[in-house]
């Protein structure tokens, strides 16, 4: 006769641990994924709540399995002929053979997480520790003066004439009913407990003026994987910028041998034709700048990405302009972008890294994703440098 | 529970096992354990053993299988049963009456399959089961929990040994003999003539004693298939990281026989659990119920295989032809493999309406179907890619012990490695082994040697 019995956890989750253990594992993947989520997401100027979905692939248990090439049994509805086409593999192959992540067994996770989770995770990859990351997020100015009452002590200035008026009015009105003699037209002077001063408080806020100029060199030779490089740079720039201050705005410019101001979407995906004058991407910065960001009030950050390829009669107007950028930004970077690491240094930014001696400039070169990071740190260290 | 108690269960439960005990079962005392869902969730994850150590996979399979589950992507099993003395099986409560009493008739059959089929006989010990996973999960956890050795290290190591836990040898139940045995038994039965202590010299003097001998002593002698097994014996592994290895060894060696039965247990249970069932004189109501919930169970997946139905649907076959004496010997003797090569025939492959499909760039497209001419091909296929089959066989060839190399063969059929998953899971091949792997396979029929440094480093020669 057979047992019959409850099963009884006792309360405990037996697969709690495995499970964590599972999850933090998926999320050390994330942060491995970074540059790609980075640099496939729009995220430039989104709010920090907004939530993207990003896809992780699973974990995977890897062992010596067959591939797809192979055939098979199935079972059918008894009409099928030889020949016939019963199934196409749907799933594309991705970039590169082999094609990571369409294989049987491919699980992909859906993980959502904020735009400010990522931008921690992304902070965290660079090693910027949190004390920093709030130093930063302190950088203040005395906004305004909030009034916090009355007090007894205090400078001429601050005297609150109708508060005075009313504390020697009171006391009058004491004196009038303790001493049954006094009379209304006793002369009655201000005493010096009666004075009352405004008591305010100095308001700090955080800096909150700041406009990246994202520069970026439209030409034809800025091929796909070079704006996808330039555009993981700005979005990092930009999540740095915003610890910093609250209000971040970003403007792009883009150029060839003529710069206009284009909206994001268009930055990113328009492709034009033609030469390459860097320094129109610069006087449009500059006319901008003059035009609606007053460097007083503004900090502004002006950062250029192109591949190098400047027409050559150009090189000295670009570098007038730059010195000007120098003066007028917090700082000014110039990015080369360069996917196969194939002119050492292009004509103009030897020309740059040579004559460009202003303190607040800096140039870093990009030629892979893993190039960003240390790039960042670059910028992030002669930021600090220029504070001290 | 759903309308029934605890006592009427048990009272189904004692008919049932009386018909299944009049019907010539022969199974292990039968113990049921009633479960909410999301015990059934664990139990599942971890293969239905109450205890087992620890590890990510585990906690991926659950969430893996909630996520299924609450998007009804897929059902839970009605049953889960291991193979053990007593035979544990788990009744979800959430089931109907009429699941349940499905449900045990369904896991009599696996009951009685685990207690005679040979691979189980001779490749497991049902009564040292449960034990058995206890103290793997014991000596795992003390592995971890120990300050010198640690959480993390036992982890790593648990993914190199899980990613070649399949690698294994493939006879169920065969006992292996030492290499340095083999030799010395051939040595007896006057194939060769050595030294006494032949291992002994080859490693002091490679290559020159071998010469001076006039013989080369291979290691392996033969193709090694239990990749796990050589790596404790020759490479460089610390007394606990051989332990746990051999407890995933034990483990997978426990789970060989299922993978090999798949389609006879299934088909075998799914069989008995219509026989008794329709002789239960089951109320109408229940009846329609129970038609419906067979149906689902053997019903055709259309463009892929469902075990239970092709299982069935062979026993029943052979029960109508050939008699109950018939397919208790089959149940016996045979595995997927060899009851597939047996017993599937022309009339069957109709009635399964089997085809056989064969990859063109990226369409799949029917090469043979269930007639005269077809249906060898299709069981030859069908047969090729069951139990072990659908593993790839990848076997140590040579070690080099000079600089500490190891020479990986796969046995190619036509049917490519997936290379992602190779050359990643050739690199826990060299992390284990600590040193170098080469791996010998073909991509398209055209030769591939992909080699793996100890440092990790892949190249592929093509």
């Amino acid at each position: 006769m057979a047992v019959f019995r409850e099963y009884n956890s006792g309360g405990k989750d037996r697969s709690a641990e495995d499970r964590r253990r599972h999850r933090q594992l998926v999320e050390k993947a994330i942060k491995k994924n970074l540059h790609e989520i980075v640099a496939e997401e729009s995220i430039i100027g989104q709010s920090k709540d907004k939530k993207i979905k990003i896809p992780i692939r699973g974990l995977k248990e890897y062992q010596f399995v067959y591939g797809r090439n192979q055939g098979g049994v199935g079972t059918g509805t008894g009409k099928e002929k030889r020949g016939d086409i019963i199934a196409k593999d749907l799933i594309s192959r991705g970039p590169g053979q082999g094609g990571a992540g369409t294989e049987e067994g491919e699980e992909i996770y859906e993980t959502e997480i904020t735009i400010e989770d990522l931008v921690n995770y992304i902070f965290d990859d660079l090693n910027l520790p949190y004390l920093e990351r709030k130093k930063l997020s302190q950088t203040e100015t005395v906004a305004g003066q909030k009034p916090l009452g009355y007090r007894t002590k205090g400078i001429p200035p601050r005297l609150a004439k109708k508060r005075s008026v009313m504390e020697k009015i009171k006391r009058r009105q004491g004196r009038r009913r303790a001493d049954p003699e006094f009379t209304k037209d006793e002369r009655f002077p201000f005493h010096e407990e009666d004075l009352r001063y405004r008591y305010i408080r100095e308001e700090k806020r955080p800096q909150t003026n700041a406009v990246v100029f994202c520069i970026m060199d439209t030409s034809g030779s800025m091929d796909h994987t070079k704006k996808y490089l330039a555009r993981s740079f700005y979005f990092l720039l930009y999540q740095y910028l915003r610890l910093k201050y609250t209000e971040v705005e970003v403007v792009f410019v883009a150029h060839t041998t003529t710069a206009r101001e284009v909206r994001e979407e268009e930055f990113f995906h328009r492709v034009e034709s033609g030469g390459t004058f860097i320094s129109s991407g610069y006087r449009k910065a500059l006319e901008i700048i003059e035009e609606r960001f007053n460097p007083a009030v503004w900090n502004i950050y002006a950062f250029h990405t192109s591949d190098g390829d400047n027409w050559s009669e150009d090189n000295e107007q670009a570098l007038a302009a730059a010195r000007e950028l120098c003066r007028v930004c917090n700082l000014f970077g110039y990015g080369e972008i360069d996917p196969d690491g194939f002119h050492m240094t292009s004509p103009i930014s030897r020309l740059f890294q040579e004559t460009l001696a202003e303190k607040n400039f800096a140039m870093v070169k990009i030629t892979d994703k893993e190039d960003l990071f240390p790039a960042m740190k670059k910028l992030l260290t002669l930021e600090e440098r220029l504070e001290e | 529970m759903a309308g029934y108690t605890l006592a009427e269960l048990a009272a189904w439960g004692e008919r049932i096992e009386e018909l299944a005990r009049e019907e010539g079962l022969d199974f292990y005392p039968q113990e049921f354990e009633l479960c909410d869902y999301e015990d059934m969730l664990c139990y599942q994850a971890y293969n239905g053993m109450p205890s087992h150590y620890p590890h990510w996979s585990f906690g991926k399979a659950y969430d893996r299988l909630k996520t299924l589950y609450k998007y009804n992507i897929s059902g839970l099993p009605y049953e889960m049963v291991i193979n053990a003395n007593p035979c544990i099986a788990y009744l979800m409560k959430e089931n109907s009456l009429l699941l349940q009493i499905l449900t045990m008739a369904h896991v009599y059959g696996h009951n009685d399959f685990f207690r005679n089929n040979r691979l189980f006989t001779t490749g497991t010990r049902a009564e040292l089961t449960v034990e058995t996973f206890k103290n793997h999960a014991r000596r795992v956890r003390e592995y971890a929990g120990d300050p010198s050795i640690g959480y993390e290290r036992v982890e790593q190591l648990l993914n190199a040994a899980h990613a070649l836990r399949f690698q294994t040898n493939r006879v169920v139940g065969e006992g292996r003999l030492s290499y340095e045995e083999y030799y010395r038994r051939k040595h007896r039965s006057g194939q060769e003539k050595t030294p006494d202590h032949p291992l002994l010299e080859e490693t002091r003097a490679p290559g020159a004693a071998a010469g001076s001998t006039g013989l080369k002593r291979r290691i392996p002698p033969q193709p090694e298939e239990d990749i796990l097994w050589f790596i404790t014996e020759y490479g460089d592994l610390e007394e606990w990281e051989k332990d746990i290895i051999n407890i995933v060894r034990e483990e997978t060696a426990y789970f060989l026989p299922q993978i090999e039965t798949k389609i006879m247990n299934e088909g075998w249970a799914s069989f008995w659990h219509y026989l008794l069932l329709t002789r239960l004189d089951l109320p109408e109501e229940l009846r329609w119920e129970f038609y419906k919930y067979h149906n689902q169970v053997i019903r055709p997946l259309p463009g892929s295989l469902n075990p239970y139905h092709i299982g069935y649907v062979i026993f029943k076959y052979l029960y109508e032809r050939e008699g109950k004496e018939k397919i208790f010997e089959a149940r016996e003797v045979e595995k997927d493999q060899s009851f597939l090569r047996r017993y599937l025939n022309l009339e069957i492959c109709k009635e399964l309406e089997l085809f056989e499909y064969i990859k063109k760039s990226d369409e799949y497209v029917v090469k043979e179907i269930a007639d005269e001419e077809g249906w060898k091909s299709i069981r030859n296929q069908l047969v090729k890619t069951t139990g072990l089959g659908a593993i790839p066989v990848i076997r140590i060839v040579e070690y080099r012990p000079l600089d500490h190399h190891l020479l990986l063969e796969h046995e190619y059929d036509g049917r490519d490695l997936e290379m992602n998953y190779a050359t990643e899971t050739l690199r826990y091949c060299a992390g284990l082994w600590k040193g170098k792997v080469t791996l010998k396979t073909r991509l398209n029929r055209e030769e591939r040697i992909i080699h793996c440094d100890e440092k990790s480093n892949l190249s592929i020669l093509l």
